[in-house]
């Protein structure tokens, strides 16, 4: 029942494997940046332990559980028991950082979130990885409206970071915090950004990366990263833009949105998330319901990079980011046609 | 339906359908050059059983109301399916080339949407047999004789939802409902038996009122002779666990230690091949 063997005459079709790398070609990354935080502040810390739910190879937990074994609790493939099982952890004194996929962690196990960990204020950190649209593997693995879920619901303090630097400086961060929080997880070998501004990972704090005249990016997660990389694009075509980085998105940082709001520039807030609850909803709710920080009394025009209001499609990750307006190509010809 | 063959014939023919449908699952590997190989290979005997000697449907017309529903729960053994429904006739074999593919209807893992024979979208695991329940129950009120047969792994055993349908699916006395496990005994962090233990599986289906049956998975004969031996009933569902080998039929797959996504070299592509022919040849 074999072929006779073909010539590879047409290239390989685009893969939609379920890992694949958000890095640009030639881009520094770092490995398993969430693991190697999470085991160098685990030798400072005894009170922290690992969980996972049968991913801990994919959330880059297994490097936690390679340098602290004794500290590593494999749950198996049962999200809504980790979660619970990390309460009942941190209700002994112990601060848990459980990882699994962000669709499992939210859409799967959020009662369990929510009420086990959430409402008794527990300082449980649950770590998300392939966030928003991360994977071309389908809506099953693509955490497309996590922030819209999980900004709704109380005392929980909401990360998405941008690249190794934010992660490996949020971690001992999210550990301090007397809560619960969720990070939203870049694994494997994460691109390395921030290093080259004058930035610092501070938990509820956003950050000007660039000042510009004529435009602002209010961005959040990797797509900081791809607004840093357009604006240098749109500085050529003789558009200054300005990249304001929203780490946190709740508790948001209100005075730097209204000063990234401010100045009669078009804003465009970018996030790896559907539209829907997310960033670019934050982003206009903390400008009309909140004046704390800026004089400004109306409210500027606002553009939204984003995922559309649908399941998305699968197939390779740059085809599907290019699809959905999240390249760096997309990015530069939507600021173009606003811009008109 | 082959059931008025005799044994052997009915046997021989299932299992030169099983290498086709290892034959075509080793073709899709090809294309992406990695995937949920192990699996297929080790499910194909199996799905062998399932679409050739057990459900009943119309390739021409896989939405035709009568058909048994298939359900792969375990989205992720979608390249296993399409092999599957292509050896069923419902796909054809040269769209099988597309596997993973942008624009493809075989998206690596399984999709209702995209895929004519394929009844659910899984990838969430733990999903099926619940939605195997509500079938159960809707085409039972419908006075509709067809079956359902809820495809899914041994690591949705973890899943609590998979045992809240269990308990379900017996209270309502389901008897239109075949579950079939599939025990490959490897998860994504490793050997299950490391991960969490599940055994005694076949005592804890049948504590939740299972009509239950192991057999080895890869054993034609066995396979077909288990199926048989739980016919519909009017008063309880019925599991299959089925003990099985990743890998099955390429013996240099077989051992691979990273067997749960394998990645296959450029040059073993055509030696894995070349050994499922030697080994089928052998074996007939």
């Amino acid at each position: 029942m074999t072929t006779a063997p073909e010539a590879p005459a047409t290239p390989r079709l685009k893969t939609s494997a379920m890992i694949a790398s958000i890095a640009e070609p030639g881009q520094r990354t770092a490995p398993a940046p969430f693991g190697h935080a999470l085991s160098r502040l685990a030798a400072e810390n005894p009170a922290i332990v690992g969980l996972s739910a049968d991913l801990a190879k994919y959330t880059d937990m297994h490097i936690f559980a390679k340098n602290h074994p004794e500290r590593f609790f494999q749950m198996g493939m049962a999200e809504a028991l980790m979660l619970g099982a990390a309460a009942g952890m941190a209700e002994t004194g112990l601060i848990p950082f459980a990882s699994t996929y962000s669709v499992f962690a939210t859409r799967r196990a959020y009662d369990f979130l929510c009420l086990d960990i959430a409402e008794p204020n527990l300082n449980v950190n649950v770590v998300g990885a392939l966030p928003g649209l991360t994977t071309g593997y389908g809506p099953s693995h693509q955490a497309t409206e996590d922030l819209a879920m999980l900004r709704a619901m109380p005392n929980l303090t909401i990360v998405d970071p941008c690249d190794s630097i934010d992660i490996e400086q949020a971690v001992p961060q999210l550990a301090a915090t007397d809560g619960p929080t969720y990070l939203r997880l870049l694994r494997g070998h994460v691109p390395t950004v921030l290093d080259e501004y004058d930035y610092t990972f501070q938990l509820g704090k956003a950050a000007e990366l660039r000042t510009g005249r004529d435009v602002s990016f209010i961005s959040t997660g990797l797509m900081t990263m791809r607004a840093l990389a357009a604006a240098d694009r749109l500085a050529a075509d003789g558009i200054d833009v300005a990249v304001t980085h929203v780490p946190t998105i709740k508790p948001l940082d209100h005075a730097a949105i209204a000063r990234a709001a401010a100045g009669g520039r078009l804003v465009v807030t970018l996030e790896n998330h559907t539209i829907i609850g997310g960033l670019a909803d934050a982003v206009a709710t903390s400008l009309i319901y909140n004046t704390a920080g800026t004089t400004t009394r109306s409210v500027p025009a606002i553009q939204r990079i984003g995922l559309p209001d649908e399941f998305l499609g699968t197939g390779a990750l740059p085809t599907l980011h290019e699809r959905y307006g999240l390249s760096i190509d997309a990015i530069v010809r939507s600021v173009h046609n606003w811009l008109g | 339906m082959t059931q008025t063959l005799d044994r052997s014939t009915r046997v021989t023919e299932l299992a030169a359908a099983a290498d086709r449908i290892r034959h075509h699952v080793l073709t899709m590997g090809e294309v992406q050059g990695q995937g949920y190989v192990g699996q297929g290979l080790g499910f194909a005997d199996v799905l062998a059983v399932v679409y050739k000697d057990l459900a009943h449907y119309r390739p021409e017309d896989p939405e035709w109301a009568g058909r048994d529903r298939v359900l792969l729960s375990m989205g992720h053994y979608a390249i296993a399916l399409y092999a599957a429904l292509a050896e069923a006739g419902i796909l054809g074999t040269q769209e099988l080339d597309t596997y993973g593919s942008d624009d493809s209807r075989l998206p690596m893992s399984a999709m209702s949407t995209y895929t004519p024979g394929m009844e659910i979208s899984g990838g969430s695991l733990g999903h099926g047999l619940g939605i195997a329940v509500g079938m159960a129950l809707g085409l039972r009120f419908q006075a509709n004789p067809a079956r359902i047969i809820n495809l899914m792994s041994d690591g949705e055993l973890d899943e609590g939802s998979t045992w809240e349908a269990a308990m379900a699916a017996a209270h309502h006395g389901l008897g239109n409902l075949i579950c079939v496990v599939d025990m490959n005994g490897l998860q994504a962090d490793g050997p299950t038996r490391g991960v969490l233990r599940i055994e005694p599986v076949e005592a804890k289906w049948e504590a939740f009122g299972w009509r239950t049956v192991r057999v080895d998975g890869n054993d034609i004969a066995a396979l077909t002779a288990a199926f048989d031996s739980v016919p519909a009933d009017d008063t309880r569902p019925a599991v299959v666990v089925c003990d099985t080998r990743i890998g099955r039929g390429v013996p240099f797959l077989e051992g691979r230690e990273k067997a749960h996504f394998m990645r296959i070299d450029e040059h073993e592509w055509a030696l894995a091949h070349a050994a499922l022919h030697d080994a089928a040849e052998k074996e007939h």
